[in-house]
């Protein structure tokens, strides 16, 4: 395609620069330097990127590669940061492992108490968060431990004994455990039925006034070995409290049938390492959490 | 005799698939054997129907093939409103998580729609977009018809089958988990297939050009379609569990896998997003301004820059992980390096407007097109500051990164190609002018006004989380969890959100412009759609 008969060709004005003679269907180049502020930039990144491959590790060679020579690795800069906090806070953490658990209070080792709540605070959002919720008002299944509810024991040392063990788990042979009967072969559906209106009864919910006073009988014949004869619950066996209103799994109708039937497995993994080999945790961090969970408000 | 021979294949073909559709072992499969066997039995009765028949007319090779153009450009303005839609529905699952519909779990969570959605974006809108743009601006600047008869409509309507396997796979599970290369290995072979017709045809055509040099916009393509069948390949190369599965394990482990994803990941970016736009804005821009390109010189220089250091850029994405930190290094000088490479594209559109610096104030699509340029040169300055090992270590899996990625696809991928298509709509269908330009004027505002809010709000959340993730106190303790960092991000994504609901309602008006435009717009006088390729 000729340059003359191109319908679309472009049309040069007065002062533009010159082209390079070429066109491809009416379009032009001008024949224009690079800028140079342009090429300039361009060098001084190209420069700077090979006084950065000297100073950082950067060439690969046969079987390893430079190793720069600022002697910079991304996990020497991390474990530097790890070690500089590890050697600050090592003496606390020794005081912590010795001093009595219930000796670290805000009063009696205000130091002590500071570094296990922050401490505490720090490993229950990144392990704990998962299943009581970040602000530990826990989930269906997971317990509120901001409330003075205890499944298992609310003082310091229970709580400190939980989580070095968990709950129910097959890891650790401390481990807290209880298993409620499953009930739906046991009895039959009308005393599920009263029974659950029994319990409704219990916490002074809405209830089938007939049904509830029938369920009384099925309640101490069953129920009352673990829940005790007043429904109060045993923290021995981890048998929760019936007359509260504080509900781990729901306490409607519905709830509550379900829990009667097919009866309720809360887990909870151990955290102590030097208990099991699951565990995650040191016995300073393991306090540390004890300590936090403690002073949220529901400890005794 | 060539008829018998496609007869042959399209049976054999459909054969073969009902057969696979048989013995198949898992539903994806199964689906997508009955889809190939449904479409090659199709086709093999359609091509009966034609088989000696007589040719209508004698074949027009004077002319430019255009037929595949008008379909793709359709498709492009189509598949774009698909993924800016499906964007819009992940971005509000994002903020309300009920909208994670209890009854379509395993189908439309956020994690089967958010592939569906790149994919939409990148492959069947940008793709498309490229097939489209490629076809007219090879034909126009070499003065050639396409090359190989009737291979354009191959290469677009395989391309096509492609992206609906691939789609159709994301919503039921089928995924390699390898991002933005997520389709199975028969899905892969099938664009392997397309992709090298895309590079005969794209060759052939320019091997008989008539013009003596090749224009710049066709280097940038043929180095996308070669770059992308190089990355593609490698990346996918895998080990099928078996032939009638659609599962795969990937040839590389461990961090070589890693490295190899990302090395495609990064030049997916580079060469699809990057150097095939950027051919597409070397010819529509020049045009559209009807200015000649600023500079060659440039144009030649930050090509072979470009093309020569994208490819070593990718070891930025895995700062900080397994990967040891020579590559590390090395990934992040070349995509510093690169910075102006990457400009010199940049200065080369925004520098074509002197002497028609005027046009902007009456010429809404070239303001598009400018523009899309000042977000390409926006982009390619935050890539390069976001690979540096410092600054990575705060935007490094946060939204920074997803708001990066989408002022680089909304603001230049997105806003070239509505450009491109306002452009060529009128040209492919012989009409005087667009159906309305006031109309061009809102596209171009809410698509612009979509962009900020996208790119802002990414920007607060992202460094916000950032900082979160960090923050430790005085003995070395992490101060937030998790989730407080994700329930701080809830207003940022509303706005997201709204950003994106914008962008897509620009892309609505933009395709009932163009359908206007072919219904409606007044005919050229002289309406010769095909010209002569002289």
């Amino acid at each position: 395609m000729t340059e003359q008969n191109h319908p679309e060709e472009q049309i040069l004005q007065d002062g533009d620069p010159d082209t390079t003679g070429h066109s491809w269907d009416g379009i032009k180049e001008f024949n224009n330097p690079l800028p140079r502020w342009w090429l300039w930039t361009f060098y001084a990144c190209i420069i700077w990127g090979v006084v950065y491959t000297v100073l950082y590790p950067a060439w690969p060679l046969v079987s390893s590669a430079t190793s720069g020579v600022l002697g910079y690795s991304t996990r020497g800069e991390v474990a530097a940061d790890i070690a500089t906090f590890e050697e600050m806070n090592a003496p606390i953490r020794a005081q912590i492992e010795e001093v009595e658990l219930a000796a670290i209070t805000a009063d009696e080792n205000p130091d002590l108490y500071n570094y296990a709540i922050q401490g505490g605070g720090a490993i229950f959002r990144t392990w704990c968060a998962q299943c009581h919720g970040s602000g530990a008002a826990g989930a269906i299944g997971y317990p509120n431990l901001l409330d003075d509810d205890w499944l298992w024991g609310g003082s310091i040392d229970e709580i400190h004994y939980t989580i070095s063990h968990g709950i129910r788990n097959e890891d650790d042979f401390d481990a807290r455990y209880s298993e409620m009967t499953a009930f739906d072969e046991i009895l039959s559906d009308e005393e599920i039925t009263s029974v659950v209106q029994y319990v409704r009864n219990l916490s002074n919910q809405e209830h089938d006034a007939t049904l509830a006073a029938a369920g009384e009988e099925v309640f101490l014949n069953n129920c009352a070995a673990c829940h005790m004869d007043d429904g109060t619950g045993d923290r021995f066996l981890g048998a929760p409290n019936l007359t509260d209103a504080i509900w781990l799994y729901g306490g409607d109708e519905a709830s509550l049938e379900h829990t009667v039937r097919f009866a309720r497995f809360g887990v909870m993994p151990p955290w102590s390492a030097e208990a099991s080999e699951a565990g995650r945790l040191s016995e300073a961090e393991v306090r540390s959490v004890a300590v936090y969970v403690h002073s949220l408000g529901g400890g005794e | 005799m060539l008829d018998y021979v496609k007869l042959l294949i399209l049976g054999l073909v459909a054969v073969l698939a009902a057969i696979a559709a048989s013995y198949a072992r898992d539903m994806i499969y199964m689906i997508h054997m009955i889809l190939v066997m449904v479409t090659a039995a199709g086709l093999f009765l359609w091509q009966l129907r034609r088989t000696d028949e007589p040719v209508p007319a004698a074949v027009l090779e004077a002319e430019y093939m255009d037929g595949p153009v008008r379909v793709g450009v359709a498709l492009t303005a189509f598949w774009g409103v698909v993924g800016f839609l499906v964007g819009v529905f992940i971005a509000f699952q994002l903020a309300f998580p009920e909208l994670n519909f209890e009854w379509a779990q395993g189908y439309l969570n956020f994690g089967r729609l958010r592939p569906l959605h790149t994919s939409a974006v990148i492959f069947a809108f940008g793709g498309t977009g490229l097939l489209a743009s490629s076809f007219y601006v090879v034909q126009r600047t070499s003065a050639a018809r396409l090359w190989g008869g009737g291979l354009a409509w191959f290469v677009l309507w395989g391309y096509q089958f492609f992206i609906l396997l691939a789609a159709t796979a994301y919503v039921l599970g089928g995924s390699t988990g390898r991002e933005y290369a997520e389709p199975e290995w028969y899905i892969d072979l099938w664009l392997t297939v397309v992709w090298v017709a895309y590079l005969l045809l794209f060759v052939g055509t320019l091997l008989k050009r008539k013009e003596p040099h090749i224009y710049v916009a066709n280097w940038f393509y043929l180095s996308f379609i070669v770059t992308v069948a190089m990355l593609h390949v490698v990346n996918n190369l895998a080990v099928p569990v078996s032939i009638w599965g659609s599962r795969s394990v990937s040839l590389m482990s461990g961090v070589q896998d890693a490295m190899t994803q990302w090395w495609y990941g990064h030049n997916a970016v580079g060469f699809f997003l990057t150097a095939g736009f950027l051919g597409m804005m070397y010819y529509f821009i020049p045009k559209q301004a009807e200015r000649p390109v600023y500079s060659y010189k440039l144009s030649i220089i930050h090509f072979w820059a470009l093309i020569f250091l994208y490819i070593w850029a990718g070891p930025h994405h895995l700062h900080y992980t397994a990967l040891p930190d020579w590559a590390s290094t090395l990934g992040m000088v070349f995509s510093v390096v690169l910075w102006m490479p990457s400009w010199g594209g940049m200065i080369n559109g925004l520098m074509t407007l002197s002497g028609a610096w005027d046009k902007l104030r009456t010429d809404p699509i070239l303001r598009m097109m400018v523009t899309s340029v000042a977000f390409y040169g926006m982009s390619t300055f935050e890539g390069p500051m976001m690979s540096i090992r410092a600054v990575n270590s705060l935007s490094h899996y946060t939204d920074w990164t997803i708001g990066h990625v989408h002022s680089g696809a909304l603001g230049w991928n997105g806003m070239i190609t509505f450009g491109m298509l306002y452009y060529l709509v009128p040209k492919l269908w012989g009409k005087e002018r667009l159906y309305s330009l006031r109309m061009v004027s809102w596209h171009y505002w809410l698509a612009t006004i979509g962009i900020v809010l996208y790119a802002a709000s990414m920007w607060v959340t992202g460094i916000m989380e950032g900082l979160m993730w960090r923050e430790v106190d005085a003995q070395g303790f992490l101060v937030n969890s998790f989730a407080d960092t994700v329930a701080a991000k809830f207003p940022m994504y509303v706005v997201r959100g709204l950003g994106g609901t914008m962008f897509l309602g620009g892309a609505l008006i933009m395709s009932y412009n163009l359908w206007m435009t072919v219904r409606k717009g007044t005919a050229k006088a002289d309406s010769t759609v095909a010209a002569p390729a002289e």
